[in-house]
């Protein structure tokens, strides 16, 4: 069974080497500043003891206030999981730092993002419209999209 | 006599392969650089079939909901209609009544089998053995289409599993049907065998050709059969165990050099597996309801809930969130398919354009779920 770790212990774990990037533990998921993201899920990467190798999916979803990007994180080697979220505000041009140079996994999924929700991910080598067509106005999944 | 020096100015081209082509599967397209007749580059460009399933669920009851995940991956409708039920189910706190869990597994193998008698007899077709394999491979999918026709009267989209169960019993005739089938299955499986795991033909085209490292398939997280062809041993059946299936015993194949031939062979062993937890399942179907007490319309809590299961084609999942509604807030879908195909060009770099059809055809993808 894939074990979800404890929010709480991972969150003081990143406390201790990133002061200000866990805006909030749930019960089951990290809320992460978007500034701090991508050094955060590259300790979670990396780090031996967490070894976060496979990320299952990222997804997002449009909140009127705010746009919320999560990650299912895996690690294949200990079978336990995690989910990161990051939270956007901006509605006029919403941007992310990307994930694709540390898992590559999230190239399609990031360019679905950013085609149906329209949030853009800095650094993502290849962003561009995926089901839809270039030129096609609006972005289906945001709420106000009808 | 002189002999006079000829210099060919030779540059890449751009071919379009599909996205109507015999090769691809349904409308997918490859936008193929070649050097001559070998892969440069290869940007694969899909959409054609976007219906926008995942907007026209927000718009629907929990319930009405199934009816669209039978039309994401049309080849393993009964797996779709297992995930999201799961998810609905892990969202709202229902309970399955044991009876259906032992159904929906039952229906969930069933499916996995007839699907890669799919894959494997199309991977062939593209490999050139025309026609022949999927012909016989088609002749015992449809035994299977048969038996679910008996439950659900559908041979396509099914429609079977409902939130807390599933919609009906199994007829009387069912289980000799079922029986009859197990028995004769391992003996049409070991003739695809005597056919082609030695065929020359085939172990020429196909091993070695379109490797995916295990590291790779990891970093571009691939699931399913591709996944467990690159050597790595992940199934969610057995990693984060779903429904019953920490009850049943089976292997979990895989391969070791991750090529087109590896996957082939574990799709071949999948269904063996299978049908090794189908007579386990058989054996211990127990008797009583199949579908608990649900109301017609859910109301599940706000909140949302991830849950995900083995399908024939890898590891797919729901995402829903609720706001209290009857209708999902969220619901979005982990297409196995779409993310297998993340590194299809670095598997097509540097092959042929003949082997690109048969590595293609390896990975068994189906458009309708990826562009959903």
């Amino acid at each position: 069974m894939t074990t979800a770790l404890s929010v709480s212990k991972i969150a003081k774990q990143l406390g201790k080497k990133f002061p200000e990037a866990v805006i909030e533990s749930g019960a089951d998921s990290l809320l992460l500043k978007a500034e701090s993201l991508l050094a955060v899920a590259e300790y979670l990467n990396t780090a031996p003891d967490l070894a976060f190798d496979y990320l299952n999916h990222v997804t997002a979803t449009d909140y009127y206030d705010y746009f919320e990007v999560v990650y299912y994180l895996v690690s294949m080697k200990h079978n336990h999981g995690l989910v990161l979220k990051v939270r956007c505000y901006d509605r006029e041009n919403p941007t992310l730092p990307s994930v694709v140079s540390l898992w590559r996994g999230a190239d399609f999924q990031e360019r679905e993002i950013y085609d149906l929700l329209g949030i853009s991910f800095e650094g993502h080598p290849n962003l561009r419209r995926i089901v839809l067509w270039e030129g096609f106005e609006g972005h289906p999944l945001r709420k106000e999209f009808l | 006599m002189t002999t006079k020096e000829i210099t060919i100015q030779t540059e890449p081209f751009v071919v379009n392969i599909g996205p109507v082509h015999p090769s691809t599967h349904g409308v997918f397209r490859m936008r193929t650089t070649l050097d001559g007749e070998v892969v440069v580059n290869m940007e694969p460009v899909f959409g054609y079939l976007h219906r926008g399933i995942e907007k026209l669920a927000e718009e629907r009851t929990y319930g009405g909901c199934v009816p669209l995940t039978d039309r994401l991956d049309y080849l393993a409708s009964m797996s779709n209609n297992m995930a999201y039920c799961l998810a609905v189910e892990k969202l709202a706190g229902i309970p399955v009544p044991e009876r259906a869990e032992y159904i929906r597994v039952i229906m969930a193998e069933l499916q996995r089998i007839a699907s890669h008698l799919i894959a494997v007899g199309s991977f062939l077709n593209d490999c050139g053995a025309f026609m022949t394999p999927i012909v016989y491979m088609i002749r015992e999918r449809e035994k299977i289409l048969d038996l679910f026709d008996m439950v659900c009267g559908q041979r396509l989209t099914y429609n079977y599993m409902r939130v807390g169960g599933v919609s009906q019993d199994i007829p009387e005739e069912f289980i000799p049907a079922l029986k009859k089938f197990l028995k004769e299955m391992p003996g049409w499986i070991n003739e695809y065998d005597r056919l082609l795991k030695q065929n020359e033909i085939l172990l020429a085209r196909s091993k070695g050709v379109g490797v995916l490292t295990k590291d790779l398939a990891i970093n571009i997280s691939a699931s399913g059969p591709l996944l467990r062809g690159s050597g790595v041993e992940w199934d969610i059946r057995r990693a984060d165990p779903y429904s019953i299936y920490d009850r049943f015993k089976f292997d979990i194949p895989t391969g070791t050099a991750g090529d087109c031939y590896d996957r082939y062979r574990v799709k071949v062993e999948e269904m063996r597996q299978s049908l090794r937890i189908l007579e386990q399942a058989l054996e211990g179907l127990p008797a009583g309801e199949v579908r608990s007490e649900v109301p017609h319309l859910v109301r599940p809590p706000a909140g949302e809930a991830y849950g995900h299961i083995e399908a024939p084609r890898g590891d797919l999942g729901f995402y829903l969130v609720s706001d209290g509604s009857i209708a999902p807030y969220r619901f979005h879908v982990r297409a196995p398919t779409l993310i297998n195909l993340t590194a299809l060009n670095d598997m097509m770099r540097g092959w042929k354009v003949a082997d690109l059809i048969i590595i293609f055809g390896s990975i068994d993808i189906c458009l309708a779920e990826v562009d959903r």
